[in-house]
């Protein structure tokens, strides 16, 4: 029995304007929809179940990858997962990390826009209705009790997003748009480490679109997944490091994902690494470093514990990749 | 020997192969019939509880819904053994599991369900939930099936045949081992779906997705009270069975019941999520063994203990438990030998038969704790198996005939064809190679109730144009059973598989056979299609000889054509020998029915295990393991079956692959875990079977040894490939890492924490350390058979 969806209006402006309008309805709920591959399973699972969707599969000018004068890539929210992997504009290791998203079949509809705006997950409530009837509602789904930390007041569901790890660690910045105007935020400010408000989007914001820096520098990203494909991240490095000439970190960013809330940036193993060759005593420190401040909790595949144990071991395997210099 | 056949050992696609391609084969939730409503369950939020009340007036008051039933409309119990008939369509006075059906609407579209199922009140008393094996064997908890506090004990079993102590008292070296095998479900691609449609004349039309029409159809006349002859099972086209679809299902039951109080064909079809609850998957089994041992590896004696967590009903569950005691004799001489099983009810949804039935656990253990022995003894993983494998034409210790028998050809096969001696220990770090084997049964020695009547009829009927028509009940899951049913007619006419028209799995139209399970349908269904193809044949061959003036014993079927047999030109067609063959004796019209010998011996738990024929499996994995993610990629596989004979190649190397990718899942993935009585993850997201990405090469023998009394020769392939592959992998892991991993699945944590255990100095195993300090009673001593001989 395929489980049907509530009932809802679906509206498909042709502008952004009519979108942003759309959104600011302030009698209904209303959300947006781009692939649906995030929205459409939560709805029938009745996690949300807004009045109206916003599709914006009609407005063209999200859709295309482009380089600005300036040489920075500017990706189109409703631009697919597919494309960004098949592209040669996208900096490679965006790319890359588009095409270690889902599967093929979900990479052809989900969009830039849906990804960066996935809900956190958690194995608590990504759950049918009567699932979570018997579960008790956690604190995410109207309740007041985490059932993974339920000594906590705050929600533990897990940013899954793949490419929220590799954009923030580029130093990428989306372009918000709602009828109260237009604002460009970096990544680094897009998420908050919060299950529940995990995003500083508002929610009459449309993200328009990714803006990539020029220059990407040497950059990784390295995922956890037990299977070859479909499986969300279980755990995510993001790593952009810059060498000079002698061989010495000048700059670097390491980004841990799904370990919390929000992708985290590893700011100790980043401050320690820099001035220092990649030896493996640094890659080491560094690992363990980055390890010190992330909490994976027991809501998804795989326990906790050997999250945790996987975060230096990834840590390092990222700094590794980008220390190559045989390529 | 091949060169005999014409069409049998040809590699030609199954009958059905293009509209299954093409998207065309019909299943029952294609179906609509004229004013079809809608079926849906509500189910218990409750692991276990007591129902107070159930109220259905509101939901009944909901402009298009037409019928809402409950346990009250159902009350008649029914199981698919006859011994333990403890299950409900809908759950009368008590839950016992999260997904148990509740209460059953009927309306006109899919969302006036879903709305109605809000509006039924349901008031629960939760009760003391019993979620492990451990809480069911402690006696200050509610009994799931009775009143009171008590143990949860569904079934034990004690045997032992010949003299165990005596055994180890000989032994040179003996040994014990843990291990844990973990839960896992069927996940087959299509849900269960049933369509019942009650006629104004009172006959009732099930349409289902089983593999056990007949026995659905008893189900049926029992709960409903109707008499059999006004009830047709019709199972239709399967998305995949591997055992999942052999219980009679409440859904089939309150499909039946809403169209009968409704009038109207009513349809349901079960959510990806009440499948994972609806389950009979594999059992969540604790092991341990102790095996005495000559120096040589030959096993002197063995001691097995299964402990079984049932969930919360008995399906298969007695025959289950057994079967965790009875296949391990089939591979190795083992000349003492006892079993101790018991199964326990928890508040989970009930388990039951997955492909093996209740074998691949102790044979994950068995092969595991010989690799481990024959470390100790200073033997090599293929030796300590040739040293006892068991011989063709011989008999175990606990009574099982065995006949035709290439286990030794088998792990010679893939021995040679994996380098596995040069392979293993020599392969660089996170590299390694692993062999088990296996033996299965093709099919239970005895039908599931007791009687005297073939186990599988086949009718073949033929058109005077010349048209052949098959009916058998035999259900296609995709095994290619209705394939394999026209070839061997087909061989015996002359003709090709595609000329024969198949009239399948239809209560009405065609003679029982009694399903698809226990890889039973290639060696009975096709006995019996064997045996009316042969009378047929008889009759059309006796006409053609008078009417050409010849002996029949000269007369030949071959490519449409009956003639002499050297001499094509003196012939005639198919079709006018048919014709003949009418004229002369009548309508052509015959029948062939299979019943196994009568094979069980006389102690208690003998119907289990006993089987006409078995099929022996050998199989290597080479693994590339990471030490620092636990990560596993399978290499390469190479599995050798012993088929007996292979009636059509193709369609049993698909199923050798497809056993190969399910040993894999339940190797490395998948688990059925819970969270109280939660099940942690019941989608196809969460539950991790292996992706294309994750399926190896696997390389395919198929060792022919011609089973006396198979079909041409044949024997099972759909179950017993699966058998070693987990145990191989496990074997293969500890190859490449040297750690232990005495539990599936083998997760990459697990693997993590034993190299971990390792680096602190610790053994590098992880698994159960104790079994259950439970006191088995009334051991049942059986002397071994006459003429067993102690190696």
């Amino acid at each position: 029995m395929t489980i049907r969806l509530p009932a809802f209006d679906y509206l498909t402006p042709e502008t952004l304007e009519d979108a942003a309008a759309a959104l600011a309805d302030p009698d209904r709920s209303v959300i947006i929809v781009a692939g649906g591959t995030d929205v459409v399973p939560k709805m029938k699972r009745r996690q949300m179940t807004p009045e109206v969707l916003v599709s914006l599969s009609k407005i063209e000018s999200l859709r295309g990858i482009r380089r600005d004068d300036e040489g920075r890539c500017v990706l189109g929210a409703s631009t697919t997962l597919a494309e960004i992997h098949g592209s040669s504009l996208v900096p490679e290791v965006f790319a890359s990390a588009a095409g270690d998203v889902a599967s093929p079949q979900i990479r052809n509809t989900a969009t830039l826009g849906g990804n960066l705006s996935l809900d956190t997950r958690c194995n608590y409530i990504d759950m049918s209705d009567s699932w979570r009837q018997a579960s008790g509602y956690c604190l995410k789904d109207g309740g007041d009790t985490c059932w993974v930390a339920p000594r906590s007041n705050k929600c533990w569901a897990i940013s899954s997003s793949d490419l929220a790890t590799v954009a923030l660690a580029l130093g990428g910045s989306v372009k918000l748009t709602s009828v109260r105007g237009e604002r460009m935020v970096p990544v680094e400010e897009l998420y908050n480490n919060d299950g529940i408000a995990y995003s500083t989007q508002a929610p009459d914001e449309i993200l328009v679109e990714l803006v990539l820096p020029k220059d990407c520098g040497r950059a990784t990203y390295q995922k956890l997944r037990r299977r070859g494909s479909i499986d969300f991240p279980l755990l995510g490095v993001a790593a952009v490091v810059s060498f000079d000439d002698a061989g010495v970190c000048a700059s670097a960013r390491i980004v841990v994902g799904a370990v919390a809330s929000a992708p985290l940036r590893a700011t100790e193993a980043e401050e320690f690494v820099v001035g220092r060759s990649f030896t493996k005593e640094v890659l080491e420190e560094a690992g363990r470093l980055a390890t010190q401040s992330v909490r994976p909790q027991d809501n998804t595949d795989t326990g906790s514990r050997y999250r945790k144990w996987m975060v230096p071991v990834f840590v390092e395997q990222a700094l590794r990749a980008v220390a190559d210099t045989s390529e | 020997m091949s060169g005999a056949f014409s069409v049998v050992g040809e590699r030609l696609p199954r009958v059905d192969a293009m509209d299954q391609t093409m998207g065309k084969t019909q299943y029952v939730d294609d179906m609509t019939l004229p004013g079809m409503l809608v079926g849906r369950h509500l189910t218990s939020i409750h692991a276990h509880a007591r129902i107070l009340s159930i109220d259905t007036s509101r939901a009944e008051a909901l402009v298009g819904v037409h019928a809402v039933i409950t346990g009250a409309d159902l009350p008649i119990t029914y199981g698919i053994l006859p011994i333990s008939q403890d299950e409900h369509a809908l759950a009368v006075g008590r839950v016992r599991y999260v997904g148990e059906p509740v209460a059953a609407v009927a309306a006109i579209n899919p969302e006036i369900a879903e709305q109605a199922l809000a509006l039924i009140d349901v008031s629960y008393e939760p009760l003391d939930e019993v979620v492990t094996l451990e809480q069911a064997l402690e006696t200050d908890h509610p009994m799931l099936h009775g009143d009171g506090l008590g143990q949860n004990v569904h079934r034990s079993a004690a045997l032992e045949f010949g003299d165990v102590e005596e055994g180890f008292a000989r032994a040179d070296y003996v040994r014990e081992d843990v291990f844990f095998f973990g839960g896992n479900t069927h996940a087959a691609l299509e849900t269960h779906v049933a369509l019942a449609s009650y006629s104004q004349t009172g006959k009732l039309t099930l349409w289902s997705s089983t593999q056990v029409p007949h026995y659905v159809h008893r189900t049926l006349e029992k709960v409903l009270e109707l008499p059999a002859g006004r009830i047709r099972v019709i199972a239709t086209a399967i998305g995949g069975g591997f055992g999942g679809k052999t219980d009679p299902f409440s859904h089939e039951l309150t499909a039946a019941k809403l169209s009968m109080v409704t009038g109207r064909p009513v349809k349901i079809n079960l959510s990806r999520e009440e499948v994972f609850y609806a389950h009979r998957g594999r059992h969540p089994v604790l092991m341990w063994v102790k095996t005495g041992f000559e120096n040589n590896g030959q096993i002197t004696s063995m001691h097995f203990k299964t402990f079984l967590d049932g969930g919360a009903y008995s399906s298969y569950g007695v025959a289950s438990l057994y079967y965790t005691g009875a296949l391990q004799t089939t591979t190795y001489r083992i000349p003492n030998y006892r079993f101790e099983g018991l199964r326990v009810f928890t508040n989970k949804p009930p388990c039951g038969p997955k492909r093996g039935h209740g074998t691949p656990q102790p044979r994950f253990g068995l092969e595991c704790h010989l690799d481990k022995a024959a470390a100790d003894l200073g033997l090599d993983p293929v030796t300590i198996r040739q040293v006892n494998a068991v011989e063709p034409f011989s008999t175990t210790v606990n009574h099982l005939r065995i006949t035709s028998c290439a286990l030794v050809e088998c792990i010679d096969k893939v021995v040679e064809a994996s380098d596995f001696t040069v392979k293993r220990g020599r392969l660089p770090s996170g590299r390694g190679v692993g062999l088990a084997v296996g033996a299965y049964m093709s099919g239970a020695g005895l039908p599931i109730y007791f009687n005297d009547m073939p186990q599988s009829e086949v009718q073949i009927k033929i058109d005077r144009g010349g048209g052949v028509t098959v009916y058998s009940m035999a259900t296609d899951i995709g095994q290619g059973s209705t394939t394999m049913l026209a070839t061997v007619v087909a061989e015996a006419l002359g003709l090709e598989p595609r000329d024969i028209n198949m009239v399948i799995a239809d209560t009405d139209l065609t003679p029982v056979d009694l399903g698809s399970y226990s890889s039973r349908v290639t060696f009975m269904a096709g006995n019996a299609a064997v045996t009316a193809g042969a009378k047929i044949r008889s009759r059309v061959v006796q006409a053609v000889a008078d009417e050409l003036g010849v002996d029949p014993a000269q007369v030949v079927t071959k490519g449409g054509r009956v003639g002499v047999s050297g001499d094509l030109d003196r012939c005639v067609t198919w079709a006018e020998a048919v014709r003949l063959a009418i004229a002369a004796t009548g309508p052509l019209v015959e029948s062939g029915g299979y019943t196994a010998p009568k094979l069980a011996g006389t102690f208690r738990g003998a119907g289990v295990g006993i089987s006409p024929a078995y099929s022996y499996s050998a199989c290597v994995v080479e693994v590339d393991c990471a030490a620092d993610t636990g990560l596993v990629k399978v290499e390469r596989v190479w599995l050798a079956h012993d088929i007996g004979r292979a009636l059509n190649p193709l369609l049993t190397e698909g199923q050798v692959e497809g056993g190969v990718y399910m040993g894999l899942g339940e190797a490395l993935y998948e688990e059925h875990t819970f969270r109280g009585g939660l099940h942690r993850g019941p989608s196809l997201l969460d539950y991790k079977i292996p992706t294309a990405l994750d399926m190896p090469p696997v390389e395919t023998f198929l060792v022919e040894s011609d089973d006396p009394e198979g079909p041409l020769g044949a024997k099972e392939v759909g179950q017993g490939p699966l058998l070693p592959v987990i145990p191989a992998v496990a074997n293969a892991i500890h190859d490449a890492l040297g750690v232990r991993i005495d539990e599936v699945p083998i997760t990459p944590q697990k693997i993590v924490a034993a190299l971990r255990n390792v680096s602190r100095g610790r053994p590098g195993r992880i698994g159960p350390e104790t079994i259950p300090d439970f006191e088995f009673s009334r051991l049942t001593r059986v002397e071994p058979p006459e003429g067993f001989v102690t190696p």
